[in-house]
């Protein structure tokens, strides 16, 4: 009994980073990645593995020693388990991907100051149990692959006229240009709330979380 | 002129909200009042230029000497959060008056991508130290520009009746994309 209901809350940990807590569409987090990177599907989808990759590794790592990190220390603590990964993840690409590399340019050492992964840190991996906080990464990762493959996909069919590379057809080119994204992006959310109304909407606030306990009600 | 090309390449024709998408989460969270929006583009500003003087020291008398280029994130993120950090304290301790308009900005500013993409941009483009404080200054100037144009049109947009499905972050990111666009506007100032 006890194990059924465990397998739950894991699937539960699991599923809510896909939809009810999808981490663009649903928390507005990680906006500047989501954004500038996704002029191509293939763009987007990169991105999305190297945030998941570093998402997974550092919130594993900072569930095993959430107790040797005091409080106070903890916001500088995360951040260098996070940098490290990021450094990993920027040369493994540099050295395999050159191409999706180059395109990606500085938005790679940006995912060290990615609200998602620091957020999660915060939120969840801080909190709870290596396997938890690991199943809770997954989940958020493939939501965020989810939604940058989406936007990537959508901005590369109207702004270039190709799918992944292929197919040809008169393109819009406002949607690969800087305006084009936050354009998609706002009308995709829209159409997400739109979905979400016929179940219960709620409201979501558009801010990064403030990883220091003070403050963020304050801003708002 | 090398300097100033770089100044208006920074604020405006590249401005880093609209064009480069760095510091988006401050862009919208805090974009919902003029006056809040200014004290934080000040905010941004100031610990942009401390930043882009601290990491061009760091990368040039001791990442470069040493050949550690591979510690340029872990370093300059630790340097721009424990910076943040210290001039929260000082700005309390020296004056009270300023802390209480732009304190409770300060914390956020770490997580701004912008400083840290500031910082990574003028070590990627090999900026001389005068230069780098110059696009730090310029990159602020831009932010705090873009910001205040944001709040300006969302106060008006308070009293707009927009579709019920596109309230809140939909409509702000609508017109960010408008805004974007007319931005194009000024790319033929500079080229490159």
């Amino acid at each position: 009994m006890a194990k059924i209901k465990v397998k739950h809350t894991l699937f539960f940990e699991f599923v809510k980073g896909l939809w009810d807590e999808s981490p663009v569409f649903r928390q507005l987090l990680g906006m500047c990645p989501t954004l500038a990177v996704t002029t191509s599907a293939i763009n987007g989808f990169s991105m999305g593995m190297a945030t998941s990759f570093v998402l997974i590794c550092s919130s594993v790592i900072i569930s095993i020693v959430r107790k040797l990190i005091p409080s106070q220390v903890r916001i500088a603590s995360y951040i260098v388990v996070i940098a490290t990964f990021v450094t990993m993840a920027d040369l493994f690409l540099k050295g395999n991907f050159p191409e999706i590399s180059k395109a990606l340019g500085p938005f790679v050492p940006l995912i060290v100051v990615n609200c998602i992964i620091l957020g999660r840190a915060e939120v969840f991996a801080s909190r709870h149990s290596v396997i938890p906080a690991f199943v809770d990464a997954l989940g958020m990762g493939i939501g965020f692959i989810l939604a940058l493959t989406v936007l990537g996909t959508i901005r590369e069919i109207l702004g270039s006229g190709t799918i992944f590379g292929f197919l040809q057809f008169e393109p819009m080119v406002i949607m690969i240009l800087p305006g084009g994204a936050f354009i998609t992006l706002g009308l995709l959310i829209a159409f997400i709330n739109y979905l979400k109304d016929k179940t219960k909407r709620e409201e979501v606030a558009p801010a990064c979380p403030v990883p220091y306990g003070s403050g963020a009600s304050e801003v708002k | 002129m090398d300097l100033l090309i770089i100044f208006i390449s920074a604020a405006i024709v590249n401005n880093f909200v609209l064009i480069y998408f760095l510091g988006i989460c401050p862009f919208l969270g805090v974009s919902n009042k003029l006056e809040k929006a200014f004290s934080m583009g000040l905010a941004t500003t100031f610990v942009m230029v401390l930043a882009a003087i601290v990491t061009w020291l760091i990368n040039n008398y001791i990442l470069m000497p040493f050949n550690l280029p591979f510690l340029q994130y872990v370093s300059f993120i630790i340097v721009i959060a424990s910076l943040v950090q210290f001039v929260e304290m000082f700005i309390r301790k020296t004056s009270p008056a300023l802390y209480r308009s732009l304190g409770i900005f300060l914390p956020l500013i770490t997580t701004n991508c912008a400083i840290l993409g500031l910082a990574l941009l003028s070590a990627l483009r090999e900026y001389n130290f005068i230069q780098s404080v110059v696009f730090g200054l310029a990159a602020g100037l831009g932010f705090t520009l873009a910001l205040c144009v944001m709040a300006g049109i969302r106060e008006e947009l308070d009293l707009a009746p927009v579709p019920e499905h596109f309230k809140g972050a939909p409509i702000t990111l609508i017109i960010a994309g408008l805004l974007a666009l007319a931005f194009m506007g000024f790319a033929g100032l500079i080229s490159g």
